[in-house]
C-alpha cells in the first residue's frame, strides 16, 4: 500500500504507459526477441512478395551471401560487447586473400594457405589490440581506422597492381563455395564458428569476463579480471574471425583481391546492432550478431528480387540501423524506470 | 561490545600517498581489530576513499606498510587484496549492471572445471553458484525481485545489497565499506546497516566510511578522523561526543 503515491508520481510525470511497472519487463522482453520477431515477419512479407524467396535454391544464396559477414560480425560482435569497435575488418580480408593467393603461387597446399589466411587475420588483430591497450589509446576508433588503411594499402601493394589474382587450392574453394546435399558448405562453417563462439563466451570463465569487463571495466579491473587480456584477446578473434571469412570469400570466388572486404566492417557492425546487442557494452548474445547478419542478407536478396535499385538498398539499411540503435535507448530508458519502480517497492 | 582483542587483525602504518602536487595521505596509521566496526571519517577529500584503495590494492602506496595478522603484506592489486581476506565495497559500486545477481557475486572467482586449466580457459559451473549465492541472500534476508535478471533492474539498495552481501561471502578478515549508504534512502539504508551488523557478528573487521554521524553512532565502536591527509582523532563515538567529532572533521575548535 505504501507503494500508491509514489506510483503516482511516476504517472503524474507523464511517463505515460510506462509508469505502470507490469508493462516494463513486458516492454523489455519485446525488445529482447524484437529482431528475430522482425526477421520472421520480414521472410513471411518477402515470401508474399515474391515467390522464388523462398526457393531452395535462393535460400542457399542467401547463405552463401550471409556467410562472410555472420562469420566476422560474431568476432565483431564479442569486441562490441567489451565495448570497442574493430573498423578493420574488411581491410583485415582483404589482406588475409592476397597474403593467401600470394603463399598459393608458391606453394599449391591447400592448408598452407589456409593457416596463412588465419594468421594474417589474427596478427592483425593482435595488433590492433595490442596498440589499443598498451598504447593507451582512449579508444579503439583510432587504431583500427589506421589499421584499415595500412591493411588495404599493403594488400594493394602486395597484389602488385592486381585487382584480382586468380585461383584457390581446391579445399578452400570445396569449403567457400561448393554444397552438400544442397546446403552450401559455408552455412556449416559459420554453425561451427557461431557454435565455438556460443561455448566461449556462455559456458567459459573468459567469456564471463568479456561480459564482465563490457559490463564496468573498473569493476572488472577491481575483481582481478586480466582485463587487459580480455580486451586484447577480442580483437585477436575479430581478426581471427575476418581470417576465416577470408577463406570463405576466396573460396567462393576461386580468387584474392585487395579490394574485399569493402564496407565490411559497415555490414558487421549493422548485423550486431540490428540483432540488439547494444554499445553500452556486455550485454547481447553471440546469436544477435548471426540475426542481424541474415536479416542483413534477406533484405538485400528480396531487394535484389524485387529489383529494387541498389542505392535503395543502402538507404533501407541505414533506416533499420537508426531504429536498432533507438530500439537500444528505448531498453536503457526502460531499465532505469524499472530501478526507480523497484526502489519505490522496497518495503 | 566486547572488549577489542589484542592483536589488530589490520594495521596501517606510516601511510604515504601523493597523487602528482596533492599530498593525500600523510603519514597515517590506523588499526582495525576482529568484530569491530571501525567509522574512517573526514570531510569530501580528506583522504577516505584514497586510504582504503590503498589497503585493496587499487594504489601502491609511497611509503608505510600494510600489516595483516602480524604479518607486512605488499598488496599490488585488488585480487592481492581479496587472496590475503580483504574485501571492499566502493564508493562507487563496482558491481556489473548486465549481470545477474549470482553472476556479479562469483565475478572474478568463478567456479569453475577442470581444475587442471588456468583459470580463464574453465568451463563455469552455473548452477553451483547460481544455488550458492541465492542461499547468501536467503541468510542475509536481502529481497530481490528476480535472481535471474540482471542488476540494470535493480534498485539502488538492492543493487548496494547485492556488493555488501557479495563482500560478506569472501571476507576473511577485513571488509571495507566506503561510503554504502550514499545514495539510499532511509529503508534501504536500513538493509544495508543491518547488514553491516552481520558482518560484525561474523568476526570481521569492518570500516566503513561513511558521511552519515547517526550511522556511526550507531554503529562504529571506533572512529578515525582525517582531514587534509593527515589522522587528527581517533575515539570511541557516542551521544556525548558527536559535535566533538563533527568539529574534528571540520576542522573548528570546540
Ligand atoms: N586518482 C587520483 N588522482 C589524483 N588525485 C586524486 C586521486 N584520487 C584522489 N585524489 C585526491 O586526493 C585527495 C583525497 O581524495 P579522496 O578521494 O581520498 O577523498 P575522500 O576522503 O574519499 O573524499 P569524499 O568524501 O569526497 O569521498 C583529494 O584531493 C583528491 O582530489
Ligand atoms: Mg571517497
Amino acid at each position: 500500500m505504501a507503494e500508491q503515491p509514489e506510483m503516482a508520481v511516476l504517472r503524474s510525470r507523464g511517463d505515460g504507459l510506462f509508469a505502470r511497472a507490469s508493462v516494463i519487463p513486458l516492454a523489455l522482453r519485446l525488445l529482447s526477441i524484437g529482431p528475430v520477431l522482425i526477421l520472421v515477419l520480414l521472410a513471411v512479407l518477402f515470401s508474399l512478395l515474391t515467390p522464388n524467396f523462398l526457393k531452395p535454391g535462393n535460400l542457399g544464396n542467401i547463405a552463401a551471401q550471409t556467410a562472410v559477414i555472420a562469420i566476422v560480425a560474431i568476432g565483431q560482435h564479442l569486441v562490441i560487447l567489451t565495448r570497442g569497435i574493430d573498423l578493420s575488418v574488411g581491410a583485415n580480408l582483404a589482406l588475409a586473400t592476397v597474403i593467401g593467393g600470394l603463399v598459393f603461387r608458391s606453394f599449391d597446399s591447400a592448408i598452407l594457405v589456409m593457416l596463412a589466411m588465419l594468421l594474417s587475420g589474427s596478427a592483425v588483430g593482435a595488433v590492433n589490440g595490442l596498440v589499443y591497450v598498451f598504447g593507451r589509446l582512449p579508444h579503439p576508433f583510432i587504431i583500427t581506422l589506421a589499421s584499415l588503411s595500412i591493411c588495404r594499402g599493403l594488400a594493394l601493394e602486395l597484389a602488385i597492381g592486381h585487382t584480382t589474382m586468380r585461383g584457390m587450392p581446391e579445399l578452400i574453394t570445396t569449403i567457400g563455395g561448393a554444397s552438400t546435399f544442397g546446403v552450401p558448405n559455408s552455412l556449416f562453417v559459420v554453425l561451427i564458428v557461431t557454435g565455438l563462439a556460443v561455448l566461449m563466451a556462455k559456458a567459459m570463465v573468459w567469456g564471463r569476463w568479456i561480459y564482465a569487463v563490457g559490463g564496468n571495466p573498473q569493476a572488472a579491473l577491481g575483481m582481478g579480471i586480466p582485463v587487459r587480456a580480455v580486451l586484447v584477446s577480442t580483437y585477436v578473434i575479430s581478426g581471427l574471425c575476418a581470417g576465416i571469412g577470408a577463406i570463405m570469400l576466396a573460396g567462393r570466388t576461386a580468387a584474392s583481391s585487395p579490394l574485399y572486404g569493402n564496407l565490411l566492417e559497415l555490414d558487421t557492425i549493422a548485423a550486431v546492432i540490428i540483432g540488439g546487442a547494444s554499445f553500452l557494452g556486455g550485454r547481447g548474445h553471440i546469436g544477435h550478431a548471426l540475426v542481424g547478419a541474415v536479416m542483413i542478407g534477406v533484405i538485400r536478396n528480396a531487394l535484389n528480387l524485387l529489383n529494387v535499385d541498389v542505392f535503395f538498398q543502402m538507404i533501407a539499411l541505414g533506416l533499420i540501423i537508426v531504429m536498432a540503435v533507438e530500439a537500444d535507448v528505448l531498453r536503457n530508458h526502460l531499465e532505469a524506470r524499472a530501478r526507480v519502480v523497484q526502489a519505490s517497492r522496497t518495503q | 561490545m566486547t572488549e577489542a582483542p589484542a592483536a589488530p587483525v589490520l594495521a596501517v602504518r606510516h601511510a604515504q600517498k601523493h597523487f602528482g602536487a596533492v599530498h593525500a595521505l600523510k603519514d597515517v596509521s590506523i588499526e582495525a581489530y576482529r568484530g569491530e566496526v571501525l567509522a574512517l571519517l573526514g570531510d569530501n577529500g580528506a583522504g577516505k576513499s584514497t586510504l582504503v584503495k590503498c589497503i585493496s590494492g587499487i594504489h601502491p602506496l609511497d611509503e608505510g606498510e600494510i600489516v595483516l595478522d602480524g604479518q607486512v603484506v605488499a598488496i599490488r592489486s585488488p585480487a592481492a587484496a581479496r587472496r590475503v581476506g580483504v574485501e571492499t565495497v566502493y564508493q562507487d559500486l563496482a558491481l556489473f549492471d548486465n549481470l545477474t545477481p549470482a553472476q556479479n557475486f562469483y565475478c572474478g572467482r568463478e567456479i569453475a572445471f577442470p581444475a587442471w586449466l588456468p583459470q580463464g580457459l574453465r568451463f563455469l559451473r552455473g548452477r553451483a553458484m547460481d544455488q550458492e549465492a541465492a542461499a547468501v541472500i536467503e541468510r542475509l534476508k536481502v529481497k530481490l525481485p528476480k535472481f535471474d535478471a540482471p542488476v540494470a533492474l535493480m534498485s539502488g539498495g538492492q543493487r548496494q545489497a547485492i556488493a555488501v552481501a557479495r563482500a560478506t561471502v569472501f571476507a576473511r578478515k577485513v571488509v571495507i565499506l566506503d561510503e554504502p549508504t550514499a545514495a539510499l534512502g532511509v529503508r534501504e539504508s536500513r538493509k544495508v546497516l543491518d547488514l553491516i551488523v552481520q558482518l560484525r557478528a561474523e568476526g570481521n573487521a569492518v570500516i566503513l566510511i561513511t558521511h552519515n554521524m547517526e550511522h556511526v553512532i550507531e554503529l562504529a565502536d571506533r572512529a578515525v578522523v582525517l582531514r587534509q591527509g593527515r589522522k587528527v582523532g581517533e575515539m570511541k563515538p557516542d551521544r556525548d561526543n558527536q559535535r566533538k567529532l563533527v568539529a574534528l572533521i571540520v576542522g573548528a575548535e570546540v
